[in-house]
């Protein structure tokens, strides 16, 4: 009994995303269009999250850098150091690493924030107050995570590689021309640009388990504090299981 | 001669799985007049001035909102009636994250009006917010003030948009009895200035009777009995009793 009500929670919350994520798209793309919002919440997920992805980005690039190095030298291939670091950060590392900080910032704030706002009537007041809280709340955040996972991968790209720069001269000695150029000759368009593609799913997994959980928050301040919870857990989740199956398709279509 | 209703409900069901909220309730708010709604916590007092604004749905029954019924309404037109009806909600409801100036401009930017310059919706907001005695608190945001001023602030809010309408969800609960008090005569004055028609719901027997005309009670989902203060204080029925305690 207690397993098939698991199952059964289990495929309503599927049911319950799919029909936000199909909301979404009826509604997201009528207008009124709500851009000063927009950019608000691009604001808030983008700009806000850069120190903590830079700086996260930067200390992996070091440390895998500094980690691989060993493994390098005993097949004697040291200087492929930083030809296997770009490719790894680029590939996986960074995508995956800005998604799942993101998923803890900004799909949990997501979570607390809306799911306060359901507590406290404050979404059924912005609805008598002229406004649909879906399009007003919902869409700009979905929106605006799609939209800003990229670029700060992109970031976290640039960044990660300046920390395997530091770290490739920690112990050899390589001039920044010759990394650079290394660099870009080991990274081709169909690393990055698989890479790049799978961030906007990240962004978009991230915008509607946050902005779900928030919206369908349970009554009182302990659901709050749950919705942002299973924001995060599930939201982390997702983030996998979108980087596993990107891998499988990018290995269908032969771009490794 | 009978005076026109502004908000007539007939025969309104209402029930979240197997819990039937309202059964069968029924009820007229006159033009100008200020009705109390009294029932004990739990007895669906909110979920009926929720169904009457359009955040809930009745299963069955009528709700016209100034003699249209509200099951027509489609989007554009709850804009339009919502801009005629003031709601104060049970939670105060402001928006956590913006300033009371921001709060107060949030139905009037948001309601497609004919266009209010800045300095009209300035004078506008610093108006209202004098009404409620708190101008000095416009820069503030909802966490920095007191349970009341939150209150007052948020009864402001229900009153810019100047409405026909005003629906007050419990606005003396969780107050010293001084406040209450001046929030119930600020009702008072709100109807007489205004002449608007209220809903006030409440369990506060004083500010019930210093704000209404007239009071309904909510009991077992259906309307058990109605009439002026002084009529149902000398009623004998012992559920009618309770609340006069
Ligand atoms: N969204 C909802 N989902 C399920 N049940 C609900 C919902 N809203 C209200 N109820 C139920 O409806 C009933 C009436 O609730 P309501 O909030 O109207 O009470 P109330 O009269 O306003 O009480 P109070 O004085 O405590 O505010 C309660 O039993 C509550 O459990
Ligand atoms: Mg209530």
């Amino acid at each position: 009994m207690k397993n098939w009500l698991n199952i059964k929670n289990f495929l309503d919350e599927i049911g319950g995303i799919s029909n936000f994520i199909a909301r979404f798209f009826q509604e997201g793309f009528k207008p009124r269009y709500e851009f000063a919002e927009l950019i608000r919440q691009c604001y808030w997920v983008g700009y806000k999250s850069l120190p903590l992805v830079g700086i996260t980005a930067f200390i992996m690039g070091l440390v895998l850098t500094i980690q691989s190095r060993p493994t390098l030298v005993k097949f004697g291939a040291e200087s492929m150091l930083p030809m296997m670091v770009s490719v790894s950060l680029v590939r996986e590392i960074s995508p995956v690493i800005t998604a799942l900080i993101c998923a803890g910032k900004v799909g949990s704030g997501m979570g607390a924030e809306l799911g306060s706002m359901r507590v406290t009537e404050q979404i059924d007041a912005m609805e008598v107050s002229g406004t649909n809280p879906f399009k007003y709340l919902i869409v700009t955040r979905i929106i605006a995570t799609t939209l800003m996972l990229p670029i700060l991968s992109n970031l976290s790209n640039a960044i990660s590689l300046y920390g395997g720069y530091l770290g490739v001269n920690i112990r050899g000695n390589i001039s920044w021309h010759l990394y650079w150029t290394q660099v870009f000759n080991a990274i081709s368009y169909s690393d990055l640009l698989p890479s790049v593609i799978k961030t906007f799913f990240f962004g978009f997994a991230i915008g509607v388990v946050g902005c779900y959980k928030g919206y369908f928050s349970s009554k009182g301040t302990e659901g709050v504090g749950r919705s942002a919870n299973s924001a995060v857990v599930i939201a982390s989740l997702l983030v996998f299981i979108i980087d596993l199956i990107a891998v499988q398709i990018v290995d269908l279509l032969g771009l490794t | 001669m009978e005076k026109e209703s502004v908000i007539e409900i007939r025969n309104l069901n209402k029930s979240f799985g197997s819990n039937h909220v309202l059964t069968n309730f029924e009820m007229d708010l006159l033009k100008g007049e200020n009705l109390a709604v009294l029932g004990k916590s739990g007895s669906g007092k909110s979920v009926l001035i929720k169904c009457i604004i359009g955040l809930y749905f009745p299963e069955q029954g009528s709700i016209k909102l100034f003699d249209r019924d509200i099951s027509e309404f489609d989007h554009y037109e709850w804009d339009r009636v919502r801009q005629r009806i003031g709601f104060l909600f049970q939670s105060n409801a402001l928006y956590d994250s913006m300033t009371i100036r921001e709060n107060l401009e949030f139905p009037l930017r948001r309601h497609e009006l004919k266009h209010l310059t800045d300095k009209e919706t300035e004078n506008l907001i610093i108006d209202t917010l004098s009404n409620v005695g708190l101008e000095h608190t416009i820069d503030m945001m909802p966490s920095e003030l007191s349970g009341g001023m939150r209150k007052r602030i948020a009864l402001a809010r229900a009153l810019i948009l100047k409405p026909e309408i005003i629906l007050y969800d419990e606005p003396t609960t969780g107050l010293d009895p001084i406040t209450s008090r001046e929030i119930s005569h600020l009702i008072l004055e709100v109807q007489k200035k205004y002449n608007t028609s209220s809903i006030i719901i409440s369990h506060d027997m004083s500010c019930i009777n210093i704000a209404s005309n007239r009071i309904i009670m909510l009991i077992e989902g259906r309307c058990y009995a109605q009439g002026d203060y002084d009529h149902l204080k000398n009623m004998e029925d012992e559920k009618v009793k309770e609340f006069f305690l």
